[in-house]
Order: C-alpha cells, then sequence, then structure tokens
C-alpha cells in the first residue's frame, strides 16, 4: 500500500496493520490487553525482521486492488463450478495441454501473484517460470520471461492467453505500475 | 439460520468430494492436480462460513478467525500445487498422450 515509512520505529506500516488485525483475529477478541499486545507486537515484527527483507514493488493504486481482488473472488467461485462439471462429465472429451504465457512483468512479487490467481482460476494450474532466475544475472532480470501452465480443457491457446493477459495480468501491471 | 448453514454445509461437503473424486478420476498426474487446488477451495471456503454462521449464532459473539484460516488457505493452495508440478516436470513424470503442447516444456 501507499503508506510511506514516515518513522524510523515504523518501517512498514500497512504490515503492522495487518499484523494488529491477524492478531486480533486469531484470538477472536477486541480485549484492552489483546491490543496493546498487538500493538506491541505490531511494531516489534516489523522493526527485527525489516533488514532481512528485499524491496517489493509497492501498491500504488490501492482502490484497485481491492476491484481486482473482487473480480478474483468472483471468478473463483466460477472456476470452481466449472472445474467441478468437467471433472464430472467424461474425461475422455477433456483436452489437456501445456501452455506457454509471455509475461510483461518482470518483478517476483506481481509475478507470484499472477501464478497463483492463475492456479486458483479457470482450469489452470501454472507450472513454471521460464528463464530460471537462478540462471540469470545482473542486468539479464529484466528479459522476457514465461509462465508454463497446465490447463485441464484447452479448447483454443490464443484466446486463453488473452484471456489472462488482459483479466489479470493488465490490471497487475496497473497496481504496481511496473 | 439452520437452514442457511446446512444448505452451506452440504456445499462444502459436495464440492470437497467433487475434488476428490477428481483425484481418483483423472488419468494422469498433472490433469490429478486441478481438483484439489480448485474444487476444494471453494468447498473449504463453504465450510468455514457455515462454521462461522454457527458460532455467530449460537456461541458467544461474533466468530471471526475462519477468515483467517481461508485467507491461509487461499495464499498456500496455489504455492503447494506449484510445488507439486514443479516436482513433477523435475522428475519427468508422463502425461497423457493427448496433452498437447509437451514440447514447451524445458530441460533443467
Amino acid at each position: 500500500m501507499r503508506l510511506e515509512a514516515k518513522y524510523k520505529w515504523l518501517p512498514t506500516p500497512f504490515r503492522s496493520l495487518l499484523l494488529f488485525s491477524v492478531w486480533l483475529l486469531l484470538n477472536n477478541t477486541v480485549a484492552l490487553g489483546h491490543v496493546i499486545l498487538g500493538i506491541v507486537l505490531a511494531i516489534v515484527i516489523p522493526l527485527i525482521t525489516h533488514p532481512f527483507r528485499t524491496k517489493q514493488p509497492l501498491v500504488v493504486r490501492p482502490f484497485r486492488a481491492l476491484r481486482h481482488l473482487m473480480l478474483v473472488l468472483y471468478d473463483i467461485l466460477t472456476a470452481n463450478i466449472e472445474v467441478a462439471i468437467k471433472i464430472l462429465g467424461p474425461t475422455k472429451k477433456l483436452k489437456p495441454g501445456f501452455v506457454k504465457v509471455p509475461l510483461d512483468l518482470h518483478e517476483a512479487m506481481p509475478i507470484t501473484i499472477l501464478a497463483s490467481t492463475v492456479s486458483l482460476t479457470p482450469g489452470t494450474v501454472s507450472a513454471e517460470v521460464y528463464p530460471w532466475p537462478e540462471t540469470l544475472e545482473g542486468e539479464q532480470a529484466d528479459c522476457q520471461k514465461y509462465l508454463l501452465i497446465h490447463v485441464l480443457d484447452l479448447d483454443d491457446e490464443q484466446t486463453l492467453i488473452e484471456t489472462i493477459k488482459s483479466r489479470y495480468e493488465a490490471p497487475l501491471k496497473e497496481i504496481f505500475e511496473c | 439460520m439452520d437452514i442457511v448453514i446446512s444448505i452451506l454445509l452440504l456445499m462444502g461437503g459436495v464440492l470437497v468430494l467433487v475434488g476428490s473424486i477428481g483425484l481418483v478420476k483423472m488419468p494422469d498426474f498433472f490433469m490429478r492436480l486441478h481438483g484439489p487446488t480448485k474444487a476444494t477451495t471453494l468447498g473449504m471456503a463453504c465450510l468455514l462460513f457455515a462454521a462461522m454462521a454457527h458460532y455467530s449464532q449460537y456461541g458467544d459473539g461474533l466468530s471471526l478467525k475462519e477468515i483467517l484460516i481461508s485467507l491461509f488457505l487461499l495464499i498456500t493452495a496455489p504455492i503447494s500445487g506449484y510445488m507439486l508440478i514443479k516436482s513433477a516436470i523435475h522428475h519427468r513424470i508422463d502425461s497423457t498422450d493427448k496433452t498437447t503442447g509437451k514440447d514447451k516444456i524445458e530441460e533443467d
């Protein structure tokens, strides 16, 4: 989120907020003792872990992100029903296949989110990201990347790639502005 | 309220069952992965919503920690699926003959 670090003792404000709410949810209470303990944990944990973290791109458009989340949740709902029907239907009719999707994203975090949404949505499971990051050096890290996905029932490769790119990747590009 | 909880429980049970049927029925490893990564997520969500409704109704006060469980499920399900399929590719597990685009897998 676009909450810049203003104070030294609070390096990642959004993560602190998240930790605080997760703590209260885990304990299922808003008792004063737990609120105080949650605040202490929300300040101390980011302070300790902050130096280990690699820098990730900021979410610059939180409301766009929220809208995208709603769309993905809706897609999970429809995809679940679709896959359930395909599983119960005749197995012989299914046309499984591998598809390579060229990515416009470069940073690790957006690619991870994209791969996860692809896994959770329409009859596809993401398998690999090519080329392997370990084999790349320095400047090469910005080269064209591919996402290999396995499709349960492949009708038309090109339309599928188009759908993934416009429906899931374009919003992510806007959200992270990269 | 009881009816809503029952319907949610039933739907969740059916979806998890369908996911498991997919696990048994599909011909190869890659297709088997589709059931557990998808049908089961929604099934679990239904069960958790049922639990939330039940405990909010009959327990003491609102129960929200089920949201956390579904959140963690949403995060971990694709990752475990990804790890499974990655190791399958690494071990060169065969897929059914009609699978298209096998040449897109790169050797490592």
